[in-house]
């Protein structure tokens, strides 16, 4: 193998990683909030990316200009999971809380795929294709456009929970619920505010997705391990974590891929998760 | 001077534990007789729970040694303390919720016994001594505050210890049951049990021990008989300064 | 009830059971119930490990396609009878969860669960991947006519039938020792609060690893049993990660930690699939997921204790 194709795929686990991290900061928010791990992650990400296809196949938006309508219809989403669903089985065994989020889970693929059928679809011709070449490096414009965007996301939602008066009142709330409402802080409020955040992370990553990946009911799956394994790599709640645990996570994934055996590429991301809880169990990171 | 003296069970040489810049336990050092009765007392986070997590296994102590009948037990998982004849009680009670009470205690009998019928026996032996008996069928978790620092008690008794620790035997609980609480420490220090008790109420602890170990911001100030130890200047101020803060 | 009359009942549920295929010869209904059987024997396997001693296992097919690859690959390249590739299947999966529990225990409540999921997905990929047992193409147990007992494959239904209620009745048998023994309150004791548990002198990780071992070991032994009624396995069908979500659904819709639960979830989630298969699948379209994920929903939320909870609510107040 030559150095270029190496750092060709050093440089793409790179970009891929940004978009890992920002679905990845969603589901660890939730978990930092209230130890609940939602399960239907990757259907919400499914969902984000059919509501992007839509927009293009019906009123001809490209993912671009609709992201800001996903990343609304997403949060509104994790709104409603939260008031729906969560909500009630914040008091429960955690095997009840699990399987709150895997029946969803399972009820939204099987409904997408019931409304939608099992197909792959593609928005064709968007405003951001082609590639550009630097020294020597391809880099694919969707790739490069998903992976600012996705960073560009991080960084406001990091700016949003570290800086803001809401930001802080969702960490009081993660820190210590009681504490934090006898501060004044509602934390039923933040609960909902925080999946609907978590959500639209989601959102922001599935519309970004779509410009270069393939749409089906089942899309979610491989992108939602891969993001259980960045939160439990990062430290289960703690945001910024989830950044380098998510470019880890890309990289692992290409160069798995390459050096092994494409085939292979996920089995080396779940074997480093497995030798890192082997030997830090709250992930590189801890809690924040 | 270093070796066990006779009938030394517990002995703590200079245990250290840091939580990052924050020294909890530094350089703690004492001694329990076998049958002695000793109070530990101190402020809010003097380092109380934390000792009982190192002397237990719970936690792993960053230096210093503890050793049981002299031998060490430093590195030991807690259920190889246990199991060596240490029991503890929790701070903040961890009762399995969705057993009975009965069973709870059987677990803790079942140390001793793999027979089922010989554990229930056992189990209803210790409920009887914490007076919590009529409730053996209930669930744990209708239990009250107090009912739960008893069933906490008659689980570590199931177990048979030489050795117990309890960790707050009256916080949390109404006034009218401490009286009992304390009979029935009194009753295990005078049935052969060594015992070592963290307590807040002042009162209680002065009243109960023989001997008295003082822990201030994580370090030994004070060992002594309750009256010296009351008396102590450091203690005085420990005291007031946290009444001063607060 | 009072025990006399519990013990009456279950004779003469175990009657219904032996009598059932004389009296419905046709292959379907026989087939409902065999598969209703494997999945509660699944179910009540995986209950020992999650329902009694609380550590959530996603990964359980792990378990099942070691027992369905080992007896198929002994029978192929060995010719051994699968009822002895049976055991070395249930003995190559108890060693194969030992090594993965040794890391995985040391996690704890939503970790020790994503590394399950973890782990399975590593299993299916490997064999995906690796030819000699057939790749991603699968393989299929050589067809055996002889009628041989020791063949492991008949012609008549019936024969399955026993074979699974049998795996079914040890499943619940071992159940039901577990329960009445220190290992069952210790597995509990842990479930509930393992620092706790250890602080009353339980070697929480050899438990655990004990429920492992006896879970994996069941679960193996439903593997085999469905390589040779299906005669074709791939990692597809016996490894993948719906396998093992459903195995634990379940468990959960039954009752988790108790002996029946996961034999009123099979039976009741089982004929569901069927029905909704019948009347509503054939389409390609997932009606009966869409059905079984809101059911999931439901009970996590009115009911989590499962159906098993219903009914001991209802016999209090009856009571």
């Amino acid at each position: 193998m030559t150095a270029e194709v190496l750092l060709q795929g050093i440089v793409s686990g790179l970009l891929m990683g940004f978009v890992y991290a920002l679905i990845a900061a969603g589901l660890s928010l939730i978990f930092g909030l209230m130890e609940i791990v939602n399960f239907a992650h990757g259907e919400f990400l499914m969902l984000a990316m059919f509501s992007t296809y839509w927009a293009w196949a019906l009123w001809r938006l490209d993912p671009v200009v609709s992201l800001p309508l996903t990343a609304a219809a997403l949060f509104l989403l994790g709104f409603a999971t939260y008031q729906g669903l969560i909500r009630w089985v914040l008091g429960a065994p955690m095997l009840a809380q699990i399987f709150a989020t895997f029946g969803l889970a399972i009820f939204l693929r099987s409904a997408a795929q019931a409304i939608w059928g099992v197909d792959f679809h593609l928005v064709k011709d968007p405003l951001v294709q082609g590639r550009i070449s630097l020294a020597g490096l391809f880099i694919g414009l969707p790739q490069l456009m998903a992976s600012v965007g996705a960073l560009l996301a991080f960084v406001f939602l990091n700016w949003f929970i570290s800086r803001t008066e809401t930001g802080l009142a969702l960490r009081a709330t993660a820190q210590d619920r009681q504490a934090a409402s006898l501060m004044g802080i509602d934390t039923e409020r933040m609960f909902a505010l925080g999946w609907g955040i978590g959500a639209a992370c989601v959102g922001v990553a599935g519309a970004l997705l779509t410009i270069f990946f393939y749409v089906f009911p089942d899309v979610g799956a491989s992108f939602a391990l891969l993001a259980y394994v960045t939160v439990a790599l990062g430290g289960f709640g703690n945001v910024p974590g989830t950044l380098v645990a998510g470019v880890v996570v890309g990289l692992i994934e290409v160069l798995g891929g390459l050096l092994i055996a494409p085939a292979l590429k996920y089995v080396a991301v779940f074997v480093l998760y497995l030798l890192v809880v082997l030997w830090r169990p709250q992930g590189l990171f801890g809690r924040f | 001077m270093d070796r066990p003296g006779e009938g030394v069970l517990l002995d703590v040489r200079g245990v250290t534990k840091r939580f990052g810049g924050l020294v909890a336990n530094n350089d703690i050092s004492f001694r329990v007789g076998a049958g002695e009765m000793v109070g530990i007392i101190g402020p809010n986070g003097a380092g109380k729970s934390t000792l009982f997590d190192l002397l237990t296994g719970f936690q792993p102590a960053d230096a210093g040694e503890v050793l049981l009948d002299g031998r060490p037990i430093t590195r030991f998982r807690p259920d190889e303390i246990s199991r060596l004849g240490v029991a503890r009680t929790f701070q903040k009670l961890r009762p399995f919720t969705q057993m009975t009470v009965i069973e709870n205690v059987m677990v803790g009998a079942f140390q001793k016994t793999t027979d089922l019928a010989r554990a229930r026996r056992d189990a209803t032996n210790a409920l009887e001594r914490v007076g919590l008996a009529d409730k053996a069928e209930s669930h744990a978790r209708v239990l009250s505050t107090g009912q739960r620092k008893r069933l906490e008690l008659a689980r570590a008794l199931a177990t048979k210890p030489r050795l117990l620790l309890l960790d707050e035997v009256t916080g949390g609980v109404d006034l009218r049951s401490i009286p009992g609480l304390v009979a029935l420490v009194r009753e295990l220090n005078a049935a052969g049990t060594t015992l070592v008790v963290i307590e807040h109420n002042m009162g209680v602890i002065m009243d109960v021990s023989r001997r008295i170990v003082a822990l201030h911001l994580g370090e030994v100030i004070a060992d002594g008989p309750p009256a010296a130890v009351g008396r102590d200047p450091r203690v005085v101020e420990a005291y007031l300064g946290q009444a001063y803060v607060r | 009830m009072p025990r006399p009359l519990t013990f009456t009942a279950g004779l003469v549920a175990l009657a219904l059971l032996l009598t059932f295929p004389l009296v419905f010869t046709l292959p379907y209904p026989r087939d409902v119930m065999i598969r209703i059987f494997l999945y509660a024997t699944l179910a009540t396997a995986w209950n020992v490990l999650a329902g009694y001693c609380g550590q959530i296992s996603l990964g359980h097919a792990v378990f099942f396609g070691t027992g369905a690859y080992t007896s198929t690959v002994l029978v192929k390249s060995l010719g051994l009878t699968p009822w002895a590739g049976m055991l070395a299947g249930a003995a190559l999966a108890v060693a194969l969860s030992q090594v993965i529990g040794y890391p995985v225990f040391r996690l704890r409540g939503h970790y020790f669960a994503i590394a399950t999921i973890a782990v399975g997905e590593i299993v299916q990929t490997f064999m995906i991947n690796w030819d000699w047992v057939g790749g991603a193409r699968g393989l299929f147990i050589p067809i055996d006519r002889t009628g041989s007992l020791l063949a492991f494959q008949f012609r008549d239904k019936q024969v399955y039938y026993y074979i699974a209620l049998g795996l079914l009745l040890l499943a619940l048998w071992v159940t039901r020792r577990i329960e009445r023994s220190r290992t069952g309150y210790y597995f509990r004791a842990i479930r509930e609060d393992q620092d706790a548990a250890a602080s009353l002198g339980i070697p929480v990780a050899r438990y655990k690893q004990r429920a492992m071992a006896v879970s994996a070991a069941l679960t193996a032994l439903g593997g085999t049993f469905y390589a040779q009624y299906i005669l074709f396995i791939d990692p597809e069908s016996v490894l993948p990660l719906s396998l093992s979500i459903l195995i634990c659904l379940i468990a959960v819709l039954g009752g988790v930690g108790t002996l029946w639960g996961p034999l009123i979830g099979a039976a009741i989630l089982v004929p569901l699939g069927e029905a909704t298969r019948i009347y509503l699948g054939g389409t390609g379209k997932a009606i009966d997921l869409l059905i079984y994920g809101f059911l999931i929903m439901v009970i996590s939320v009115v009911q989590p204790g499962g159906i098993m909870a219903l009914a001991q609510r209802g016999r209090r107040r009856t009571g």
